[in-house]
């Protein structure tokens, strides 16, 4: 038995608004996930032992449990914490918490590449932490973090695929569900293996743009 | 809301069934994973273009499609190819093959790393292709790729959880099936969550210990 892609045209436009929820869901995590990820990250490196510790914790429970446990737990325990959330806000509040935790270790990385002489320099003159943070520390910082940020972004966008096990209409789901229909499952799940592979493909690229762009200046 | 020590007396065998398959299936797939790694590895090295595109295009087409896609892809589209494969076999193929591409890009970097004044110098004083890469690279990069090897291997432990859509009897999938029967969630899910941080922290632990081993020698 070949491979048959001829009926996949009636079906684009689902494998479209697939994609497209797939690309929002991951984009709002992504960009939450930047200053989620940038406060987690001054959370973890300030002086307060005691919020430092917490923040360790957060990103100790993120990193170290699969994000697909996440997900289940985020979205069964929000009926019973008395939260009326519906699947696509729940999948949205899991993979930002998941990329908050990810991305605060890379700005983390990004702020020790920073000799520790410019932070003391700014503080002779008489520059206020977060004016040292917001114009020194991350203007610096951003060209370093591009290239693990793209590959966590990647690594989002290839998650979001799971969203689908909590009834989220994205690409997955809708292939799962147009192989329900037409029994072709192998054709399906290649192509839908596809269109992840060219998000992607998209996003490396974005990312080696705006790396050079970043770095002009330096 | 109550938290019922009670349901982990009564489900405890269930989950360390689980907990059991998931080291199972995981030491298996990493097994798999090393090997066609270090494969693809030293095949990219070769001066010979189209094997270096079949590897790139495996590392790429891997590393840019989710894991879901690729298990249902073997699963559910492999009758098409005439693969009938159960759930079990799947999981540790497709898992087995997914950290194998990123096992692969850890040992290219590793090799990479080993400058190539010594693999001309060891080609000059005659020793063979495999010799230079078992007794000049291997011991030289080994310091170096443990610590990405250890992350990729985290990696594969957490997404072994995926497996549990493919029906395979692993901890997620037990406690999946503890929620349906007890309705509980939050039971569960914490002793879930705890499992894999344990095996998680186990891993890296004993990596950081490997690593500091190694790093005397």
């Amino acid at each position: 038995m070949g491979l048959d892609f001829t009926f996949l045209p009636e079906y684009a436009p689902f494998l479209l608004k697939g994609a497209g929820i797939a690309l929002l869901v991951s984009g709002v995590a992504i960009s939450l996930g930047i200053i989620f990820g940038l406060s987690l990250c001054f959370v973890v490196i300030s002086k307060n032992r005691v919020l430092s510790v917490l923040g360790r914790i957060y990103q100790s429970l993120f990193r170290g449990t699969p994000i697909l446990v996440q997900l289940l737990v985020i979205y069964y325990s929000l009926p019973v914490l008395g939260i009326d959330a519906p699947p696509l806000i729940a999948a949205m509040a899991a993979l930002t918490m998941n990329a908050s935790a990810f991305q605060a270790e890379i700005y983390r990385g990004g702020f020790m590449a920073i000799p520790k002489g410019q932070i003391e320099a700014a503080r002779v003159l008489g520059i206020g932490i977060w004016r040292t943070r917001v114009r020194i520390l991350i203007p610096q910082m951003m060209r370093s973090v591009i290239p693990p940020l793209v590959n966590d972004s990647v690594s989002i966008l290839k998650n979001s695929s799971l969203i689908s096990v909590i009834a989220v209409v994205d690409l997955m789901r809708v292939s799962q569900q147009i192989a329900a229909v037409t029994f072709r499952p192998a054709e399906i799940y290649i192509v839908a293996g596809a269109m992840y592979l060219m998000m992607n493909l998209v996003l490396a690229w974005v990312g080696r743009i705006s790396e050079r762009r970043f770095g002009r200046h330096l | 809301m109550s938290f019922d020590f009670n349901l982990y007396v009564q489900y405890g065998p269930t989950l360390m069934a689980g907990l059991g398959f998931t080291v199972y299936v995981c030491a298996l797939a990493a097994l798999i994973g090393i090997v066609v790694g270090m494969v693809v590895a030293i095949l990219q090295g070769l001066p010979v273009p189209p094997l270096r595109w079949v590897c790139r295009g495996y590392i790429e087409v891997i590393r840019g499609t989710p894991i879901l896609v690729q298990l249902f892809i073997i699963y559910y589209g492999g009758p098409s190819f005439g693969l009938v494969l159960d759930a079990e076999t799947v999981g540790i193929w497709g898992l087995g093959i997914y950290c194998g591409a990123y096992f692969a890009e850890v040992f290219r970097a590793g090799f990479e790393s080993v400058p190539k004044g010594q693999t001309e110098a060891a080609r000059l004083v005659g020793l063979s292709s495999a010799r230079i890469i078992f007794r000049i690279k291997l011991p030289q990069m080994l310091i170096l790729i443990i610590p990405p090897s250890i992350n990729t291997l985290i990696m594969t432990i957490k997404e072994s959880a995926i497996l549990s859509i493919i029906t395979v009897p692993e901890i997620t999938k037990m406690t999946i099936q503890m929620v349906n029967e007890t309705y509980a969630v939050f039971e569960p899910y914490i002793a879930l969550a705890f499992l894999y941080w344990v095996i998680i922290e186990i891993v890296s632990r004993v990596g950081r210990a490997v690593e500091a081993r190694i790093s005397y020698l």
